[in-house]
């Protein structure tokens, strides 16, 4: 115990970084959801065939395979065109930017498919009554498609995103200071590895439950005017 | 004028390109190896290797840059230039050659077998046959284990502390590294009391290879040989003794290479 408050400030700043990893990326993945879900179910071929390589792609491939390909694969690769052309001579590739970049598009993935089951669980026949009446495409998406959207989609959605914020643990294999990478050096470094894998043991869970209870707020304040079946 | 900051700035851009003297020295080091690399509470690195780091860079004439990188990344990043030398007790071996370039040692510490003071285990093939013995992977230990206990059941592990943690709770026999290493965060334990070395040394030229040096990319003869030289001058300037007495009881640079 005493070892974890002198190490804290490792420890906070740990959590700093995987807090704002995580809410970076998910703004990526709830961009790429939309528009992967939008492309699906467009009419245009191109758009869905797109929308279908992205999907099958990024879901077949191992978390890790993709960050480091990113990471080391995108810095060699930025570093030999510059060579060649002589444009550039050496940039770094942000251990950050790569991060939540990598890991959105890996969860934009799962986003794609669970804004699509939303919108398809919406009865076409709303949406037809809406064009009946003579409603602009921009009106009944704010009205008749959102709403329903995202009740539908807020218990796929919770699920993503407690898998999304423990994913970004294996954002240390690169370095990048997260809670796992500090709560692994600090317990290295003073030999007492499972008392500070016991201290992150805590905080993911910690973090995990505060994001459960607002997650499930925003789940009755849009379920408002739906009876549920007792 | 706009046409005139672009110029500006690619000019100094292309000034920046080449690894000049005066850039920093960019130095990759692992943070969580005590007592050669680890991290204090407020974040500052300390032991062997960070030391040695700093004293060579200023032997050098160059600012320091220390980056921190997990042990498993630390090649791929050296190669993607993320840092320009690494100084994390990375064994030379003619395997890694094929992949990045060293400097001659800066130090060599025997590799030393433990296990339990109950456990009735010899450090020969025959000894550990059928017993599971922990290693780091990654690591000359395992390259040597493979080659020399090769009827040892082989479990291999991200870490050392995770081995420590195995070999307490019994899941493995024998656990082999680097005998400095065991004796200072393991035997020297309460935890480590029940346990002791088996054997002697354990030395292998082609997995362990000619011990402990800087790694530097393939193609940077220059500062690879700038290293080596540093290296000496150290070593007969006194600078290295110092370093080595705060962290270590006897002098770990070993033997002279021939």
């Amino acid at each position: 115990m005493d070892l974890i408050l002198e190490y804290r400030s490792q420890l906070v700043d740990g959590t700093v970084v995987t807090i704002q990893l995580a809410l970076a990326s998910l703004v990526v993945s709830l961009a790429l959801g939309l528009l992967g879900a939008w492309a699906k179910l467009s009419s245009s071929r191109l758009a869905q065939r797109l929308a279908g390589i992205y999907t099958s792609v990024v879901r077949g491939v191992p978390d890790l395979v993709l960050i480091l390909l990113v990471f080391f694969g995108g810095q060699v690769t930025v570093n030999a065109i510059g060579y060649s052309t002589g444009l550039w001579g050496y940039v770094d590739v942000n251990q950050f930017v790569s991060g939540f970049l990598t890991i959105g598009v890996i969860f934009g993935a799962y986003f794609t498919e669970t804004f699509r089951g939303a919108i398809m669980a919406i009865p076409r026949g709303q949406i037809e009554a809406g064009i009946s009446c003579g409603m602009p495409k921009s009106l009944i998406f704010r009205h008749v498609i959102w709403p329903q959207m995202v009740r539908y989609a807020l218990p796929g959605f919770t699920n993503n995103w407690l898998v999304q914020l423990k994913t970004t643990a294996l954002v240390s294999v690169i370095g990048l200071q997260d809670l796992v990478y500090n709560a692994f050096t600090a317990g290295r470094s003073t030999g007492q590895l499972f008392t500070f894998m016991a201290a992150a043991f805590v905080i993911y869970l910690f973090l995990t439950a505060v994001s459960d209870l607002a997650l499930r707020a925003l789940e009755r304040r849009y379920s408002r005017g739906v009876v549920r079946a007792m | 004028m706009i046409r005139n900051t672009i110029l500006a700035a690619v000019a100094a851009f292309a000034v920046a390109g080449p690894a000049l003297a005066e850039d920093p020295l960019r130095v990759g080091v692992e943070g969580a190896y005590p007592p050669f690399s680890a991290k204090e509470a407020d974040g500052t690195l300390v032991g062997f290797d960070i030391e040695m780091a700093n004293a060579l860079c200023s032997e050098l004439e160059r600012e320091c840059v220390l980056v921190e990188q997990d042990w498993d990344g630390m090649i791929p990043a050296l190669r993607a230039r993320k840092f320009d030398a690494i100084v994390a007790s990375m064994s030379i071996t003619e395997e890694r050659r094929t992949q990045i370039d060293f400097s001659e040692k800066y130090y060599q510490s025997p590799a030393r077998l433990i296990a339990s003071n109950d456990a009735d285990i010899e450090a020969t093939a025959e000894g550990l046959a059928g017993m599971r013995l922990g290693i780091q992977r990654g690591t000359t230990h395992q390259c040597y284990a493979e080659k020399v206990f090769p009827d040892a059941e082989i479990v291999l592990y991200a870490t050392e502390e995770e081995v420590f943690r195995d070999l307490a709770i019994g899941r493995v026999d024998a656990q082999l590294s680097n005998g400095l290493n065991l004796a200072e965060k393991y035997l020297s334990t309460d935890e480590g009391a029940a346990f002791g070395f088996v054997g002697g040394d354990q030395a292998d030229l082609e997995c362990y290879g000619e011990g402990v040096g800087v790694a530097v990319r393939q193609g940077e003869e220059e500062l690879r040989d700038a290293i080596s030289a540093a290296i000496l001058v150290l070593r007969e300037n006194g600078t290295y003794a110092e370093i080595n007495d705060a962290y270590f009881p006897v002098d770990i640079y070993g033997g002279r290479p021939e």
